[in-house]
């Protein structure tokens, strides 16, 4: 058992740096997650990841596999996106939906092609695919950061965004804090995306911020249960996926993102919060209440 | 001693298509003052231009805008968010907590009794998707009280509502009224207007009347501001949607 769950970890230095690295990654990326569920934007989430890539690619053009650079890079793509796709739909009869669609495919494609101009496969998959397995100090150091500075941005602004997804109409009537929670909100989804690059890759990063949260509606109803429940599944998603993907053999961001998924799947399943079986035994409580007067 | 509301040649739309024209109408201090008119006449669209929603085409506003509870005509409150009742009620305290202020005893108190003030005393606990829409439109109203605001500005608070619910919460807007705040409610239903409500400002997207209730409720009031409002409509005119929405004598 010590050998199995524990050994890797204690052998290989790269086992540590992934584990450390993973771990920082759920504890950022997830809350967002949560929220981003919660605003219903979760598909947003997805358009972003992708949208970073012409970013990261444009730093890659300029530096090769550099973490600042192409950090920055899909930094400000992101926020480019983020703030044209507010533009778009504020000005024009497009809804959000469609520009932020239209957008983060041209820079999906932009992105793609731009690799495949100045490198290689391999780097092309690196970006995609992320490089979990060969984190370095500065890498970690990034990682560790927006962590760090996540949390802190949503300990700052969590009860006006709890207002913004739950009554936004009422907060633009009681506060001019919406604009700048929603802003907020957004830098934090891009940073963490940009984090998530690095070690997941951009197909992958979006992953542990969605998964996690997605799974953990059907364990619990209120705010304060949804954050543990998808920081905890989102700890063990990371731990159990470098595992199955040491002891296996397989890509480890695709295997921490799948045990995500599977744990998304038994919680959809058997979660006492909405999942099929609750609805299940409500329906049937609901039966027998009405047949048996 | 409430605020007074003002509105000085005020002209609200959407997109550079005026929806209410050319406004002049004070609502006094402590007022109570139904809304009514056909659709489309631009009842909620002055509502919206009073708690900001909407800037003035022309015009100006004059509304003390720090002490103002608006209450919409379709809540954006997402009925799915996992939050309790008191969570959501407690966001009426926003004024006085701000972002980081904590809810202290007295402040769970206050939610406690505004609970208790629209009949949902051991609500407390729920989750809003276990609410009817009579039960939430009280949440709604337990939040308004905890906004202690000078003005409130409703918009068809007793639609799709049942009537005892409709009943208790006209109770409510009438303590309200004995405190002396200033109410502007839109509504649809005439007969609650002319039992409840001393004074109405009857709209068709032009003022054609506001006074005492049954001296603006009359039948030629009525009849020429289902008129303007057609007229607006057969001409495709900026007015909007159809006039096509019966009052509900």
């Amino acid at each position: 058992m010590y050998d199995a769950l524990v050994g890797p970890f204690v052998e290989f230095g790269f086992m540590r740096r992934a584990l450390l690295g993973c771990l920082a990654i759920a504890v950022g990326a997830t809350p967002v997650g949560v929220f981003l569920m919660l605003r219903r934007m979760s598909l947003t989430g997805d358009a972003m990841a992708h949208a970073i890539l012409p970013g990261a690619a444009v730093g890659f053009m300029v530096s090769g596999l550099s973490l600042g650079a192409m950090t920055i890079g899909g930094l400000v793509a992101g926020m480019l996106v983020a703030v044209l796709t507010g533009v778009v739909s504020r000005t024009t009869v497009l809804g959000e939906d469609a520009s932020l669609a239209a957008f983060y495919l041209i820079s999906l494609a932009l992105g793609v092609m731009l690799i495949s101009m100045h490198g290689s496969n391999v780097d092309l998959m690196h970006v995609l695919f992320g490089t979990v397995l060969a984190l370095g100090n500065d890498a970690l150091v990034l990682l560790c950061s927006i962590a760090t500075a996540t949390l802190l941005l949503l300990a700052a602004f969590m009860r006006p965004l709890v207002l913004e997804c739950a009554d936004p109409t009422f907060l633009r009537s009681v506060s001019r804090l919406s604009a700048p929670t929603h802003f907020a909100f957004l830098i934090l989804v891009v940073i963490n995306l940009v984090g998530g690059f690095q070690a997941l890759g951009t197909l992958m990063a979006v992953g542990i911020m969605i998964l996690p949260g997605a799974a953990a509606r059907f364990w619990s109803n209120r705010i304060g249960g949804l954050l543990v429940v998808a920081l905890v599944l989102a700890l063990g998603a990371s731990v159990t996926g470098l595992l199955i993907s040491y002891h296996h053999g397989l890509p480890s961001g695709p295997a921490i993102i799948l045990v995500a998924g599977s744990a998304y799947v038994l919680s959809l399943l058997f979660g006492p919060v909405g999942s099929l079986t609750a609805r299940w035994m409500n329906s049937r409580q609901t039966f027998f209440r009405r047949a048996v007067p | 001693m409430s605020a007074q509301v003002a509105l000085e040649g005020v002209t609200l739309g959407y997109e550079r298509q005026p929806a209410v024209r050319r406004l002049d109408v004070a609502f006094p201090a402590g007022s109570l003052t139904a809304v009514v008119g056909p659709n489309g006449a631009g009842k909620s669209t002055l509502l919206k231009g009073l708690v900001g929603e909407l800037q003035p085409m022309e015009g100006q506003i004059i509304l003390p805008a720090r002490s103002t509870a608006y209450l919409p005509q379709q809540s954006a409150v997402d009925r799915s968010f996992p939050i309790s009742v008191a969570e959501l009620v407690a966001m009426g305290l926003w004024r006085r907590l701000g972002p980081f202020g904590g809810l202290t005893r007295a402040n769970r108190r206050r939610i406690a009794e505004a609970l208790a003030a629209v009949g949902l005393t051991g609500f407390e606990h729920r989750s809003l998707s276990a609410l009817s829409g009579g039960q939430m439109q009280r949440v709604l109203f337990a939040r308004l009280l905890l906004q202690e605001a000078d003005v409130l500005l409703l918009d068809e608070p007793f639609t799709a509502i049942d009537s005892r619910t409709a009943t208790d919460l006209l109770g409510v807007i009438g303590r309200w009224h004995e405190e002396g705040k200033t109410i502007i409610a839109v509504l649809h239903d005439l007969e609650t207007v002319r039992t409840r409500f001393p004074t109405t400002l009857l709209l068709a997207r032009d003022l054609v009347a506001h006074g005492a209730t049954s001296t603006v409720l009359t039948a030629e009031n009525l009849m020429r501001a289902r008129q303007m409002c057609e007229a607006c409509a057969d001409e495709d005119h900026s007015c909007g949607r159809p006039a096509n929405r019966p009052w509900r004598m």
